[in-house]
């Protein structure tokens, strides 16, 4: 059986003079996702990252593990034989179509690889070699050097190395290689979502939850809990800021026009938000934001919460439909908890009719009719918010 | 402080309790169907449990089934009463404001061709027994109605439905859901022709995952779990001897204090309706008014007394109940929200649906319960939470 990974990351091979940054970074998050399952060696080699597995190791659960590194673009299930003898190679090649392939009617092809240029077989010689090695052992298989089903690969280095099936790696960057974000996470559908695909991208996360109790409940902020630590199986380790929402809410609720009062909520919110980014050093913040799901989400909208931010505002979802966010939400698993009914602060003091079309000016004039009683508000909400760390 | 005013959901168990399971864990904790001693001290605890249940309904130790509690007792009795009844008739009668437990199984028996009616409650939360009378019909095979409703604390005249069951034909089969009326009223099955009774453990400070259904002899009756044979092939599998031996002492217990419990329940409960009373927009469902008009003070005691003496549901006009429950929750106050609806099949309306909750409390009322150890000052506290949170709450209402 396997007793090693190969993984393959795509762009970062293309990157220049700093690509080791990035190899270094992938390794490194490589080997924090195996940790928890046991003594792996992860080395960087050639344009790629080699991993070999302990002894009785779990192969589902290491497959899954290096499934969730983002800049793996692919790895795969490799066999290791010992010695490099070119007839033990072939008889092992042999076993391991064996052992792999249990209908045998499939086109192939060989692919032969040397690292050491005094082997005594040649690149060409060995693909030759072992093909017809191969279709003597079994006859229905048949050659296809163009289009194969499956490529089976022998790679000679101080030891032999045998793989033919490729698994699916997220792809993006290795996390830590693009600077840091802060989430503004609910527990709703999309917000997870816009946390793994800004992360994807080399991102480490910062996230921020509203927390409106008695509108909301403890069991709203559990399933905020649980969803950064879903989504931290894939970004790591994520810092959770959890801002008592409650009196900026009523205040809002009070003085403001009802139509007005997402609109102005969600301005207070990535006032809050930008707060935290900018202390801990975010050079962005995050939403789960795409253009019209809802009334807060038309542009207009956008542009009216966007004014109150010094910082970018990252969308990743901006262009994606409902069905395509739920795609991804399946795929990261954090769909079905964030399908669990629990009221969050934004459905509760919703309007029958929310301004759709806000005006920037007619909304700072609204606002203005909390001052002298938001300041101390906001004040106290910062005091108050309790952050804890939230790992896999 | 801390006031747990949710004991309809669930009890804190008894001390005494708790004890036994400890002894019967860690010294009985044989195998029943083992034929060793270890094995015969375990099967003496079940035997206790029955006899002691036993006393408590005036009924054979025979009769008493011990289950995984209140949802699996109801489920074997209307399935397995269905399945072995199925030649004589394909017909069911139950209530409109039953537990889900009840009208899950109901819902799935009509998927297999069962025709079930559903009885509507009276505005005051009875079932009246001439609409039974004239629901019966020659292919009913199964009436099943529940003692208390768990929600608002309505309360049925089971004897009758059982008599005017009984009355149109003996062989048919009178179940009744006793999950929140079991130790709060004396039950007889016999004398009240009750054929199967639901009963569940964690309500009367017992352990959780635990209950019984009574089965009186003779009734025909399907298992729904097949394996070992054990409790007479009725329900195999391993019997939680711990657990059963729990659940006998306590409804044994349960059933002794009865009276005084009852006595303290409804002294509470007048205390806490005054109290409530005193406050602007709260609704005591079935207890203080009729058709918008207020019942007096005497005539309110009178209602009170009518329905159960644990559950109290009351109504907060503009107030959500959910806001209400997480704000009293701040407090070290634990109450339930009242379910606006339950279902989406037609005949099944929610309970205060059924008994007529104008629609504005249908997502404001929240239901208190007490047990034994509440206290005065509990609901003293709770009232004083209660003035200071709502008028707070009515400010912030949904616009």
């Amino acid at each position: 059986m396997y007793q090693a990974f190969l993984v393959k990351y795509g762009e970062i091979g293309l990157k220049g003079n700093n690509r080791h940054i990035f190899e270094n970074a992938l390794r490194d998050r490589v080997l924090e996702k195996l940790k928890p399952l046991g003594e792996y060696k992860v080395t960087r080699e050639q344009g790629r990252i080699f991993v070999e597995c302990p002894e009785g190791y779990d192969y589902e659960d290491t497959v899954e593990a290096l499934g969730r590194v983002f800049g793996v673009s692919g790895f795969c299930p490799v066999e290791v034989v010992e010695s490099t003898e070119w007839e033990t190679v072939k008889q092992a090649v042999v076993d391991f179509v064996e052992k792999m392939y249990p209908r045998k009617n499939f086109t192939f092809k060989v692919a032969a690889k040397r690292a050491d240029k005094h082997y005594p077989v040649t690149s060409p010689e060995m693909c030759a070699d072992l093909g017809g090695y191969l279709l003597e052992h079994f006859p229905e298989l048949s050659v296809d050097v163009h289009n194969p089903q499956e490529v089976i690969t022998v790679e000679i280095r101080n030891r032999a190395y045998l793989y033919s099936k490729v698994l699916a790696g997220p792809g993006g960057m290795p996390v830590g290689t693009s600077g840091r974000a802060m989430l503004l996470l609910s527990g709703g559908i999309d917000s997870p979502v816009a946390g793994y695909m800004i992360s994807k991208r080399g991102v480490e996360l910062e996230a921020a939850y509203f927390h409106a109790p008695p509108y909301t409940s403890e069991r709203a902020k559990e399933k905020v809990i649980d969803l950064a630590r879903l989504v931290s199986r894939y970004t790591g380790p994520i810092r959770l800021h959890i801002i008592n929402f409650t009196e900026i809410q009523l205040a809002i609720y009070e003085k403001c026009p009802h139509e007005e009062l997402t609109i102005i909520m969600r301005r207070y919110m990535m006032r809050i938000a930008e707060h935290f980014a900018k202390k801990d050093n975010c050079l962005g913040l995050v939403t789960g934001e795409s253009i019209g799901q809802v009334a807060s989400q038309t542009m207009q909208s956008l542009l009216t919460t966007n004014a109150v931010c010094e910082l970018p505002v990252y969308r990743p979802l901006i262009g994606f439909d409902k069905v395509e966010i739920v795609e991804i939400a399946k795929k990261i698993a954090t769909f079905e908890t964030s399908i669990l009914p629990y009221e969050d602060c934004c459905t509760i003091f919703v309007a029958k009719h929310p301004v759709t079309k806000p005006v920037l000016p007619a909304i700072e004039k609204s606002e203005e009719m909390l001052s002298g009683v938001m300041e101390d508000l906001v004040k106290t909400a910062l005091e108050t918010t309790e952050t804890i760390l939230v790992e896999p | 402080m801390e006031a747990y005013l949710d004991n309809a959901a669930t009890t804190r168990i008894d001390g005494e309790v708790l004890a036994l399971m400890n002894r019967v864990y860690q010294e009985d904790f044989g195998n029943p169907s083992s034929r060793h001693k270890k094995g015969m001290e375990a099967e003496r605890h079940i035997k206790t449990a029955k006899e002691r249940i036993a006393a408590t309904l005036k009924c054979k130790p025979e009769e008493i089934l011990f289950t995984s509690g209140g949802t699996e007792s109801n489920n074997m009795a209307l399935i397995g009463t269905a399945l072995a009844n199925r030649r004589r008739g394909m017909h069911i009668i139950t209530t409109s404001f039953e537990h889900a437990s009840v009208y899950q199984p109901l819902f799935f028996l009509e998927e297999l061709g069962f025709r079930v009616t559903y009885l509507a409650p009276a505005p005051d939360g009875s079932v009246s027994v001439e609409a039974l009378r004239e629901a019966l019909s020659p292919d009913t095979v199964l009436v099943s109605v529940m003692a208390v409703n768990n929600e608002v604390g309505a309360v049925q005249d089971v004897a009758a439905f059982g008599a005017a069951v009984k009355d149109y034909h003996p062989e048919i089969v009178f179940h009744v859901d006793a999950i929140q009326a079991y130790g709060k009223y004396r039950i007889y099955p016999k004398r009240q022709n009750i054929d199967l009774l639901s009963v569940s453990a964690h309500k009367l400070h017992g352990p959780k995952g635990c209950g019984f259904l009574y089965v009186r002899e003779k009734t025909k009756i399907k298992p729904l779990l097949y394996g070992g044979g054990q409790q007479k092939g009725m329900r195999s599998g391993t019997e939680n001897v711990p657990g059963i031996a729990g659940t006998g002492l306590a409804a044994a217990l349960a059933c002794e204090r009865m009276e005084e419990v009852q006595k303290h329940c409804y002294a509470l409960k007048e205390y806490f309706a005054q109290g409530l009373s005193a406050l602007d927009g709260v609704t005591l469902h079935l207890a203080d008014q009729r058709n918008g008009e207020a019942f007096g003070e005497e005539e309110q005691k009178e209602r009170l007394h009518r329905l159960a003496p644990h559950i109290m549901s009351v109504g907060f006009a503009g107030v959500r109940s959910e806001v209400l429950l997480h704000a009293l929750e701040e407090r070290g106050i634990y109450v339930s929200s009242g379910s606006a609806c339950s279902s989406n099949h037609p005949a099944v309306s929610g309970t205060l649906k059924a008994i007529g909750v104008e629609k504005e409390l249908l997502d404001a009322t929240v239901r208190f319960s007490f047990c034994k150890d509440t206290t005065k000052e509990e609901l003293e506290y709770t009232l004083t939470v209660l003035k200071e949170l709502l008028p707070q709450l009515r400010r912030f209402s949904r616009r």
